[in-house]
């Protein structure tokens, strides 16, 4: 792989600058947060480059952003945010990605360390059996095509309407857990073939359900506020998408947008950007495509969550009500949103890709829950399966600067099949045992490509966003069982 | 990987979050086939797939590096749908803008099929479609 040889202005430790004129046709600079160590790993592939290619983009204002997990993705970098101007601006698929609302969702318990860890093998056979994972597993709840359309437009709502899950789920969950404007009869016959059965799976890849203890607070009123109060507290996070059914919403609007294109004579330095104006029937249609599929990952993780909730209060002979199983957030970090911003001293309405990126509003907005309007909406940021993940909040900066998005993960370092190379499955589950970290995995072959050496850092990704101000950290928790697709 | 005879049928590349495919073939038909089959190698065993029954594809798409990843989500979608595991492919018309062909292979089963990954969908992300001496090579980058 070549390196990447363009400018890079410093702004300060945090920030770097791709200038406007690094080539003709960008029509806003990029803007990287990374700190100077991150800088020259960057540098080793082309998603710096893919910043470029999305700062062409029609209507793009501001910047062309990258998160410090930023990582070479196809059309967008994985970690890019890009904000378009809703009159003369474009929506493109590939801003999004194929996994549709991918996203993550945290539940916290009154459980502590030493009560779950001597069940913990008890408890991951458990939820691997209750949850379906892997490839071809099929979910345990059959729907109908009428009961499709239902959850394509009322999302989260769909699963707590049949019993799984709470009310108050929704209201800590992003957009309540279901995004206006779905449209059913925008999503082709294959997309739902593949979605229908794939409903209430948690998927391979990098998906996965993990249980957590918390480890450090760095904020202990605003994680109180969350209901996270103590180091050793039990976490579980669940992290998938909207499955077969948004892969294949994307493969099917992306074929339309390959048209548009040439129709609306936009030009693009790569085809996998293609797009259509947001205004336009093309850009129209994807938006209502995206919003079914997106509501499909959020009622996706609410099934999940109810069955996760269903085995520990299996496990522990008490309701999930007894063990303080509430839900603390659930953010998306693969979507588009039409959200207001302030640009230039002026409200304007916009269009936020967000891939690989994570909404961050900070405390007091309108879209923050009621419950966090004093600390800002909590920002859900998983690492690799050996390392850490962190809770963070919102931040009016990240409002100000980032059109409130901030990073979504740790991001990868090595390509799965150098990991796979690198690494065995099998001395994997080994070494994380030794740690204290009970595995199951549907493919053992496949939990190498996932493996902690493949991915940067999440510690320094979260300190990058934390010291540029886009939001700030509350609280860290590591892994003590965990579940892979 | 895919060396049968001396003849190269494909290889797997790596992309730092994804994996890609080089394809090679004589004429083009036979780049359409090693394509998918090595697809298909990407998802499972190739040798754990046997031709149990067939199908019938149409695909359609505006120029020909198009239609290849269209063949491929195609593929894609009778996998993740219908679960279908396929092994060898007869294509029967091949133009710029159309491709009819027969798959053989059979239903996926639990027992029998170790599946490696799930493949999201074909990208039209560095694609590339190109003649040379030796005949036809093709690059995409699959989504993991």
């Amino acid at each position: 792989m070549t390196q990447w040889q363009g400018q890079l202005i410093k702004i300060d430790d945090y920030r770097w600058k791709i200038p406007e004129n690094y080539k003709t046709g960008m029509r806003v600079p990029g803007l990287i947060y990374a700190s100077k160590e991150m800088l020259e790993s960057l540098r080793e592939e082309q998603a710096l480059e893919q910043v470029v290619n999305v700062a062409f983009l029609p209507g793009i204002v501001g910047y062309s952003f990258a998160m410090p997990d930023i990582h070479w993705g196809y059309g967008f970098p994985i970690g890019g945010v890009a904000a378009m101007d809703i009159k003369n601006g474009v929506i493109s698929p590939g801003g999004v990605g194929y996994d549709i609302n991918c996203g993550v969702r945290l539940l916290r318990t009154n459980l502590s360390e030493a009560e779950v860890r001597p069940r913990i093998n008890q408890l991951i056979n458990a939820l691997f059996h209750n949850i379906p994972s892997g490839l071809g597993s099929e979910g345990k709840i059959k729907i109908s095509q009428k009961e499709m359309n239902q959850l394509m437009v009322e999302g989260a709502r769909w699963a707590v309407k049949r019993g799984m899950g709470f009310e108050e789920d929704l209201d800590v969950t992003e957009e309540g857990g279901c995004l206006s404007g779905a449209d059913p009869s925008k999503t082709s016959d294959k997309a739902v073939k593949r979605g229908m059965p794939q409903a209430g799976t948690l998927g391979s890849g990098n998906h996965f359900l993990e249980i957590q203890v918390v480890k450090e607070i760095f904020d202990p009123h605003t994680a109180s506020i969350m209901g996270i109060t103590e180091i050793g507290q039990i976490l579980v996070l669940i992290h998938t998408g909207s499955r077969g059914f948004g892969h294949q919403v994307c493969t099917d609007h992306l074929r339309i947008m390959e048209q548009a294109v040439s129709k609306y004579g936009i030009k693009l330095p790569d085809r996998q950007l293609a797009c259509a104006p947001i205004e336009s029937k093309e850009g129209q249609d994807y938006l209502a495509a995206m919003a079914c599929a997106a509501n499909y990952a959020w009622a996706n993780r609410q099934c999940i969550a109810h069955w996760v909730r269903e085995t520990f209060s299996g496990i522990f002979g008490k309701s999930p009500e007894k063990l303080g199983m509430r839900q603390i957030y659930d953010v998306a970090h693969n979507i588009a949103k039409i959200e207001e911003h302030t640009i230039d001293g002026r409200k304007a309405k916009v269009c936020v890709h967000r891939k690989g990126a994570t909404r961050a509003f900070p405390a007091g907005h309108k879209d923050t829950p009621r419950c966090y309007l004093e600390i800002g909406q909590p920002v859900l940021v998983p690492g690799d399966m050996g390392r850490c993940s962190f809770v963070a909040v919102g931040t009016e900066k990240a409002m100000k600067e980032s059109f409130g998005s901030t990073c979504h993960g740790a991001g990868r370092v090595l390509s799965r099949g150098a990991a796979r190379r690198a690494i065995r499955g099998a001395d994997i589950i080994r070494e994380l045992e030794s740690r204290g970290i009970t595995v199951r995995a549907e493919s053992v072959s496949a939990l190498a490509e996932e493996a902690s050496q493949a991915y940067k850092d999440v510690t320094e990704v979260i300190e990058v966003v934390h010291q540029a101000g886009i939001s700030r950290k509350v609280a860290m928790a590591v892994p003590m069982g965990v579940i892979k697709g | 990987m895919g060396i049968r005879g001396m003849r190269r049928t494909f290889e797997i590349i790596d992309h730092t979050a994804d994996v890609g495919i080089i394809a090679y073939g004589t004429d083009i038909e036979e780049l359409f086939c090693n394509a998918a089959l090595a697809l298909f190698s990407l998802i499972a065993e190739p040798e754990s797939i046997q031709e149990k029954s067939h199908l019938d594809l149409r695909v359609t798409s505006d120029e020909r590096d198009s239609l290849l990843v269209e063949w491929l989500n195609e593929l894609i979608y009778f996998f993740d749908a219908k679960h279908i595991l396929f092994n060898r492919f007869d294509i029967e018309s091949l133009t710029q803008n159309e491709l009819k062909a027969t798959c053989h292979g059979e239903a996926f089963d639990p027992i029998k099929h170790k599946i490696k990954r799930g493949v999201k969908a074909a990208t039209y992300h560095m694609l590339r479609l190109d003649k040379n001496n030796d005949g036809y090579k093709a690059q995409i980058i699959l989504d993991i």
